[in-house]
């Protein structure tokens, strides 16, 4: 059995990762999909959040938001809307919109509660892998 | 016959154009390396979601509910609605003729007698077709300076809401495909209806979602994919084609200056021969 697989994350202008991994974890619109080698072709649409995998044992990971996620037993594609590597995230920006898209979501009624939802989920990943890569 | 003097004028001024074509091929170079840098970047994304979509449409063969997607569906070709991509800026050797040419020649003749409209991106596009008064039903300009995937979206959720609301019956792409740096080749494609890419052996896939609700998402961005690659390979074959452009008026500068280096020496020394003549003719008489 093969030990690793290919993942592979793009975004429309940019191809993010590409590399062997032994694992990875991806935020499918379902909730979490854990990803080993061998994994059965699988196709889903990808929610938002944080998308975690490991190289030779050491632990990586980008936020995505928005998208799809192709598996199949040699390798997984993750095309995504947006996805960014957890130090290129600026962390007050990140901070605001959560604080705007929370503050949408206790006033409601006003704003779109489905899209102030998904902005709040996509703002709390983005913080969450800013402030864990150390700032 | 001039003078001296106007040629030596003639000659700066030669330069001086020199200078500046030599100048604007330098930029040309560099912002193609960076357009091609961004067409290559976009490739990963472009190609999985064709794969993606080649899955999905195989999964869903032959199923109903996929068939009267309204991206799928067929109507007979009444109104046609075409996007254009041509450059805003001109000195680019025949870049924008081409392509509008082209486009002229796919409405008048491949879609004769049928409603046509016309998306503009680029100025040249927009000035072409209003002067020769075809329906522009929207313009983008300014976009192939650095061209971002949230216009290329933009443009692709209106020609798909318009597809989708039956206000048009079919969608084209014009546009000039990047080759290489000497060469662009014109590409007319079918966007909508989408035409579905056809790949061999289908996989048995798990389908988080329905594979009907999963087709009904890949389709919109297939599209938006598809206009922001053409938007790419457009400003790089621009670049390309500006740039070729500004080389050949560099070395046509450079012989134009040779030629007229020639001919200020010549009547230079035709003027020495001269005055020696006098000089010697004047000598001669004294003796």
């Amino acid at each position: 059995m093969a030990e690793t697989f290919e993942l592979e994350v793009a975004t429309p202008d940019r191809l993010l990762v590409k590399d062997q991994v032994t694992e990875a974890q991806i935020p499918a619109l379902n909730g979490f999909l854990g990803v080993l080698p061998e994994h059965a072709p699988l196709l889903s649409e990808l929610g938002s959040g944080l998308l975690s995998y490991t190289v030779g044992g050491k632990a990586h990971s980008v936020v995505v938001s928005g998208g799809w996620v192709e598996v199949q037993p040699h390798g997984t594609r993750v095309l995504a809307k947006t996805a960014e590597r957890p130090d290129e995230i600026d962390l007050k920006r990140a901070q605001e919109s959560l604080d705007r898209a929370e503050r949408r979501l206790k006033e409601s009624g006003e704003w779109d509660i489905a899209r102030a939802l998904q902005a709040a989920e996509r703002a709390r990943a983005r913080v969450e892998a800013a402030s864990k890569s150390g700032r | 016959m001039p003078s001296l003097i106007d040629f030596r004028r003639r000659i700066r001024s030669v330069k001086n154009t020199q200078q500046i074509t030599k100048a604007m091929k330098m930029v040309s170079a560099a912002k193609l390396r960076r357009a091609q840098d961004a067409v290559i970047a976009a490739r990963p994304f472009a190609n999985s979601l064709r794969q993606m979509l080649a899955n999905v449409a195989n999964a869903t063969k032959g199923s109903d509910t996929a068939a009267e997607n309204p991206l799928l569906v067929v109507r007979p070709e009444e109104r046609v609605l075409v996007i254009i991509i041509n450059a805003d800026r001109g000195l680019a050797g025949a870049f924008s003729t081409n392509i509008n040419r082209g486009a002229q020649k796919f409405l008048t003749e491949d879609k004769a007698g049928k409603t046509v409209e016309i998306e503009a991106v680029g100025k040249k596009a927009r000035d072409y077709f209003r002067r020769r008064g075809f329906t522009i039903s929207g313009e983008m300009m300014n976009v192939t300076k650095a061209p971002k995937y949230a216009d290329a979206a933009t443009l692709g959720r209106k020609v798909v809401e318009r597809y989708s609301n039956g206000e048009v019956d079919s969608v084209y792409l014009v546009y000039n495909e990047f080759k290489s740096v000497m060469a662009a080749r014109l590409d007319i494609v079918q966007l909508l209806p989408v035409p579905l890419p056809q790949e061999q052996a289908s996989v048995d896939y798990i389908f988080e979602q329905p594979a009907e609700e999963l087709l009904a998402t890949l389709l919109p961005r297939y599209v938006e994919v598809a206009i922001y690659r053409a938007i790419l390979e457009s400003t790089a074959a621009e670049h390309a084609a500006r740039m070729t452009a500004m080389d050949s008026a560099s070395s046509n500068a450079a012989d134009v200056i040779e030629r007229l280096t020639l001919y200020m020496n010549r009547v230079r020394q035709a003027s020495i021969t001269r005055e020696i003549i006098e000089v010697v003719s004047g000598a001669s008489a004294l003796d």
